[in-house]
């Protein structure tokens, strides 16, 4: 047994013992004594209201604004994905993740095709990681640019959401030029790619790289010098290492409470092992460190996809996806000539194909956290069962014992600190 | 060496794909619970995933599972050349553990179950587990003992049956309409 390093933890301890309510960790339950003087008001927040990003309800027990009990409801966008795609071939369920978590769209479809290629046990091409590593890091940059912009408009910051999101079209911009659409791209394949990158594509990313840094430094001057921003941020919805490390935290949440986790690190994936970057990680374990981390990994992000850019454009020419007959649809001008290739893709494409008996979990750093995808095939053409690991269920589950003894102006402060998806939460 | 062997209940130890599966005795799961979280620094469970293995294998193999199996006459359900291995039961329940430390590690515990058979709740072990018991409870019908608020979470309160079940019907639900008694 190896000794247990804590390096990992790199704040202080921010109170102690925890703050988890019991019996049942979801949920503050009003104090008996304090029902007695008829002042707790049970309030509805939800499921429609403009600040919680989805349809999310929260059951607020308030005490004139004080929070003195909360439990989350959800559920309203439950879609069923993980059913739907067992009834689909491996590759028509590729189209489901990104609908998932419709922010880190690319993530997800990217998590789905890299559980598949694990049971499969293909070989992808290197030029086709390099475009993924990119890819998923402009879409973390999206992904943040939109939580920022949020955040900033719930907080009454509200210019900031209209810089946010100027920058955000240009992150689609960049995704229509690759997949052809703006956020549900379907580009992954297994084995790589659906098509090459088009011409243009590395310039115009790298003019997006250079423009971005001093919209940030805008950001961080917008937040970092108001007072509404820093006075409903600072000490508002503090959740210590220990706590969140219990109640499943994952992402920019866990770095915010002090510790340095990140799979892209501590588990690399794609090509994260040969670029470099930071893990920006703050202490304070409050609403406005969970902010700095996010902030501050937007350059991070841009640091990768510039690393990522240069190697693609030294592997111009390259094949983006592995050439297995077998997973892989055969180029479009060899079925006018080659039998072969017509019936590969005639079996492709009606039956899919089939994916070695097994069971895999696999999980990459999304943009909220840690995303797991659990797939069992039980050799067929159709995954037996799916089941995502979506970052943003734990999050919601937790955020009672962040909100506990907050003001109800702060509940809105802390959701969007938590950056919750509810189309990642309810699936 | 890695101090799974010490396991309480351990039945087998699989390692496939680089992913390491051990499977406890449901009896035993809370004990080998506490044994990991407590002694082998597994402090972060990730996710609990239940899978319904009604129809595995042979005849019934595939996707569109039903209360009698298979229908191999349904266009591409081809019968399948490889049988995968048979299950020692319906349900599995997965938990996906990790040792959140400077070396981490990955720990898949696993558990068997029949229908109807409760399994003990964990969340006194992981709080996260609350939710996502609540999860497994509420699509996979799999019922929790000593959970302290196994409601449905995902799912209408008043909904029948658990949809991710092989035997729930596809297409199935109920739809009600305007003038309708």
């Amino acid at each position: 047994m190896a000794a247990v390093s804590d390096s990992v933890f790199t704040g202080p301890v921010l109170y102690e013992g925890t703050r988890i309510p019991s019996p049942v960790p979801s949920w503050v339950q009003v104090d008996p004594a304090r029902l007695e003087d008829g002042n707790v008001l049970e309030v509805n927040f939800g499921p429609n209201h403009p600040s919680t990003h989805g349809v999310l309800r929260l059951v607020v027990d308030l005490d004139g604004e004080e929070i003195v009990g909360m439990r989350a409801v959800v559920g309203y966008l439950h879609t069923g994905f993980e059913k739907s795609m067992e009834q689909k071939s491996w590759w028509k369920a590729i189209n489901y993740p990104s609908r998932i978590d419709y922010l880190s769209s690319f993530q997800n479809e990217l998590l789905f095709v890299l559980a598949i290629e694990k049971l499969l046990g293909i070989e992808v091409p290197a030029k086709a990681t390099w475009i993924r590593t990119a890819l998923s890091e402009l879409n973390r940059i999206h992904s943040h640019l939109v939580w920022l912009g949020t955040m900033g408009l719930e907080l009454g910051v509200q210019s900031i959401y209209f810089y946010c999101f100027d920058q955000r079209e240009r992150v689609l911009d960049l995704f229509e030029m690759v997949t052809g659409v703006r956020v549900h791209g379907r580009y992954c394949q297994a084995g790589g790619l659906a098509e090459d990158i088009p011409p243009g594509f590395v310039p115009d990313a790298r003019s997006f790289c250079r423009g971005l840094p001093k919209a940030i430094d805008e950001y961080v001057h917008m937040t970092e010098k108001n007072k509404i921003w820093l006075k409903r941020t600072k000490g508002i919805g503090v959740v210590s290492a220990e706590d969140a490390i219990r109640l499943g935290l994952s992402g920019p949440v866990l770095r915010g409470s002090g510790v340095n986790w990140d799979l892209r690190k501590r588990e690399p994936y794609l090509f994260y092992d040969q670029v470099d970057f930071e893990v920006p990680v703050y202490d304070d374990g409050d609403s406005y460190a969970r902010a700095r981390v996010r902030i501050d990994e937007m350059r991070q992000s841009l640091r990768i996809a510039e690393q990522c850019l240069d190697r693609i454009e030294e592997l111009a020419g390259d094949p983006w996806i592995s050439d297995d007959r077998k997973v892989v649809l055969p180029p479009r001008e060899e079925l006018q000539t080659s039998m072969e290739s017509l019936i590969h893709h005639f079996k492709l494409v009606t039956e899919g194909y089939r994916v070695p008996a097994g069971e895999v979990y696999v999980a990459i750093e999304s943009s909220r956290g840690e995303q797991g995808c659990y797939l069992v095939s039980d050799g067929g053409s159709n995954p037996w069962r799916v089941h995502f690991r979506a970052p943003s269920f734990p999050s919601i589950a937790a955020a009672p014992t962040l909100c506990q003894e907050h003001l109800i102006a702060d509940l809105i402060a802390i959701s969007a600190s938590l950056d919750t998806l509810l189309g990642d939460c309810d699936r | 060496m890695t101090g799974y062997e010490r396991i309480p209940g351990l039945i087998g130890e699989i390692e496939d794909r680089g992913e390491t599966t051990v499977v406890v005795e449901k009896e035993r799961l809370s004990e080998a619970a506490l044994y990991l979280q407590g002694e082998l620094g597994f402090n972060f469970l990730s996710d609990i995933a239940a899978t319904d293995y009604l129809g595995w294998g042979g005849e019934t193999a595939g996707s569109w599972g039903s209360a009698d199996g298979r229908d191999l006459n349904v266009p591409y359900t081809l019968g399948l050349a490889l049988v995968p291995e048979p299950k020692p039961k319906r349900f599995s329940v997965s938990y996906h553990l990790l040792a959140l430390r400077a070396d981490p590690v990955r720990l898949r515990l696993q558990t068997w179950l029949d229908e109807g058979e409760p399994v003990a709740s964990v969340v006194s072990v992981w709080p996260v587990a609350d939710w996502l018991e609540r999860e497994v409870y509420d699509l996979m019908g799999i019922v929790f003992e000593g959970h302290p608020n196994l409601v449905r979470v995902l799912m209408p309160d008043d909904w029948e049956g658990h949809p991710l079940r092989k035997d729930y019907p596809i297409g199935g639900e109920p739809v009600r309409f305007s003038g309708e008694e």
